[in-house]
C-alpha cells in the first residue's frame, strides 16, 4: 500500500526528532536567556544608534533566518520533486509558517527601529521592500500548499513555487535595489557602520544562535505534527 | 535625546508574541492531533 | 512544431469565436485606469507623473484577471490529459498557451495603453515608452501568470490565490516597465530599461515553460 511506504521514512525521522527535541528545547531556552541578558543588560548603547541598537539583536537574526528559511523551502522542494522524498513535503509544510513569522518579526521590529532612527515606521528602502516581498512569497507558499483537498498536490505545487521563487529572489533584490536608487538616493544607515564592535557583535551572534535553535525546534516540532496529521488522514481514508 | 524605550520594549513584545504565539500554536496543534490519533486507537509507535 | 502551431491556432480560434472574453479584459483595463484620476484628482502634473505606474499596474491586473481560465477549461474537459499524453513536449504546449494568452491580452494592452496615456497628459516619448515597455514586458507577465494558473488548477480560492502567487514574481517587470516611463519624464533614454525588460522576458522564457509543464503534470496526476 502506497501510504505505508510513504510513512516508512517519516516514522524513522519522528523517532529521531523525539529523541533530540527535549535537549534542543533546553539549549534554545538557555541560549535565549544568555542572548537576552547580553542584548538587554550587558551590551552598551551604540555610539550612533543609542539604545535602539538593542532592536537590532532581534531584527538582524530574524532577517538572516527568514532568508535561510526560504532557501530551506527551496531545497526541500527540490528533494520532493527530484527524489520524491516524502519527508521533504511534510517538513516544507512545517517550515513555511515558521519562516513567515521570522520575516514578519523582522519587518515589525524594523519598523519599530525605523520610527526613532529615521522618524518613520516605513521607508521604501530596498532592503525593507525585498523583505516585504519575501514575506509575500512565504504567504503564497503557505496558501498554495493548503489550497487542495489532496494535500500531496498542494505539497508538489508549493515545491515548484519555492524553486521558482528562489530563482526569482536575486532578480527581485536586484530590481528593487535599482528602483530604490531611482526614487530616493542614499540616506540608508548601515548596521554599525563599516565594522561592528565586539560589544555589539557578541550579543548579535548569541541571539542569532538562539533564534536559529528556536527555528530548528519549531520546525522539528511542527514536522512531527505533520507526520501525525498525515497518518490521521491516511486512517480516515481507509475507513 | 528622545525616549526610545517604548520602541525597544515594543520590538521585544512583538518578538515574544510572534515566536511565542507560533510555539504555543504548534504545541496545541500537536496535542490535538495526538489526541485524535489515540482516539482512533493509533497510538504512536 | 506542428503540435505547437495547432495548439496556438486552436486557442486563438477559441478566442476569436468568443471575443467577449478579451473585450472584458480590455474594458477592465480602461475602466481601472480611468478610476485613478477620479480618485486622485484632476491635477495634470501629478497625473502625468504617476501615469506610468497606473498604466502598468492596471495592465498587470488585467493580465492576471484573464489568466485564471488559461488552463482551467482544458483541465475540466480533459484536453489537458491529451496534452500530457501527446508525443511532443509539454513544455512547448505550455509555451503555446502562454503565447496565445499574450497575443490576445498583452499585445492589445500594449496598443491600448498609449491611448490611455493621452488621458494622463503623457508626452510623445512617454507614450512610446509605455507602448514599447508593455510590448516587451507583457510576455514575462503571461509566463509568470501562466505558472500561477497552472499551480492553482483545481485549488480552492483559485483566483485570489493566483494573484497572491504571481504578483511578487511580477515585481521586477513592473519596476522596469514603469521605471522606463519615469526616466523619459526626466528627459533620459529608456533603452537600458527596455533591454532589462527584454532580459527578464527571456529569463522567463528560458525557465518558466519547464516549471509550468511540471505544474501541469502534477495537476494531471
Amino acid at each position: 500500500m502506497a501510504s505505508l511506504h510513504v510513512l516508512a521514512n517519516p516514522a524513522r525521522f519522528r523517532r529521531f526528532s523525539q529523541r533530540v527535541l527535549p535537549a534542543l528545547s533546553v539549549a534554545t531556552a538557555l541560549a535565549l536567556a544568555v542572548g537576552l541578558w547580553l542584548a538587554l543588560v550587558e551590551s552598551p548603547p551604540d555610539y550612533q544608534q543609542g539604545e535602539t541598537v538593542r532592536i537590532m539583536f532581534l531584527h538582524v537574526p530574524s532577517a538572516w533566518l527568514s532568508m535561510m528559511g526560504y532557501a530551506l523551502l527551496a531545497a526541500l522542494g527540490a528533494s520532493l520533486l527530484v527524489w520524491r522524498h516524502p519527508l521533504a513535503a511534510l517538513m516544507a509544510r512545517a517550515a513555511a509558517p515558521v519562516g513567515a513569522v521570522f520575516a514578519a518579526v523582522c519587518l515589525l521590529t524594523g519598523a519599530l527601529w525605523g520610527r526613532p532612527m529615521w522618524g518613520t515606521y516605513w521607508v521604501w528602502d530596498a532592503r525593507l521592500t525585498s523583505m516585504l516581498l519575501l514575506f509575500f512569497l512565504y504567504l503564497g507558499h503557505i496558501a498554495l500548499s493548503r489550497a487542495y483537498d489532496d494535500s500531496e498536490r498542494g505539497d508538489r505545487a508549493a515545491a515548484i513555487l519555492a524553486l521558482v521563487g528562489v530563482i526569482n529572489l536575486p532578480v527581485i533584490k536586484f530590481s528593487v535595489d535599482w528602483w530604490n536608487t531611482l526614487h530616493q538616493p542614499a540616506s540608508v544607515m548601515k548596521l554599525g557602520g563599516p565594522s561592528i564592535d565586539p560589544s555589539i557583535l557578541t550579543p548579535l551572534l548569541v541571539m542569532a544562535l538562539a533564534l536559529l535553535l528556536l527555528f530548528v525546534v519549531l520546525v522539528l516540532l511542527r514536522t512531527e505534527t505533520e507526520i501525525d496529521r498525515r497518518r490521521l488522514e491516511a486512517a480516515e481514508m481507509a475507513l | 535625546m528622545v525616549n526610545h524605550t517604548p520602541f525597544i520594549v515594543g520590538a521585544y513584545i512583538v518578538a515574544l508574541v510572534g515566536f511565542g504565539g507560533l510555539a504555543i500554536a504548534s504545541l496545541v496543534a500537536r496535542r490535538r492531533i495526538r489526541r485524535e490519533l489515540s482516539a482512533r486507537g493509533l497510538e504512536r509507535r | 512544431m506542428t503540435g505547437f502551431g495547432a495548439l496556438l491556432a486552436r486557442d486563438l480560434r477559441l478566442v476569436w469565436r468568443r471575443p467577449g472574453d478579451v473585450m472584458v479584459v480590455l474594458a477592465f483595463f480602461v475602466v481601472a485606469t480611468v478610476l485613478f484620476p477620479l480618485g486622485i484628482g484632476p491635477e495634470t502634473n501629478l497625473l502625468a507623473r504617476i501615469a506610468a505606474g497606473i498604466l502598468w499596474c492596471a495592465a498587470l491586473f488585467a493580465a492576471l484577471l484573464s489568466l485564471e481560465r488559461l488552463f482551467a477549461a482544458d483541465y475540466e474537459d480533459g484536453a489537458l490529459d491529451l496534452l500530457l499524453l501527446a508525443p511532443w513536449p509539454l513544455e512547448l504546449a505550455a509555451l503555446a498557451k502562454c503565447l496565445a494568452h499574450w497575443i490576445v491580452t498583452g499585445l492589445p494592452l500594449a496598443l491600448l495603453a498609449p491611448l490611455m496615456g493621452l488621458l494622463f497628459g503623457l508626452s510623445g516619448d512617454g507614450l512610446l515608452a509605455v507602448g514599447l515597455t508593455l510590448l516587451v514586458g507583457t510576455p514575462a507577465l503571461s509566463l509568470i501568470g501562466g505558472l500561477a494558473a497552472a499551480l492553482t488548477l483545481g485549488a480552492r480560492r483559485g483566483g485570489a490565490l493566483l494573484a497572491l502567487l504571481a504578483l511578487p514574481l511580477c515585481v521586477p517587470t513592473l519596476i522596469f516597465g514603469a521605471g522606463a516611463v519615469e526616466v523619459v519624464a526626466i528627459g533620459e533614454g529608456f533603452l537600458t530599461h527596455l533591454a532589462i525588460l527584454g532580459a527578464l522576458a527571456l529569463l522567463s522564457l528560458a525557465t518558466l515553460p519547464w516549471a509550468i509543464a511540471a505544474a501541469l503534470r502534477q495537476a494531471g496526476e
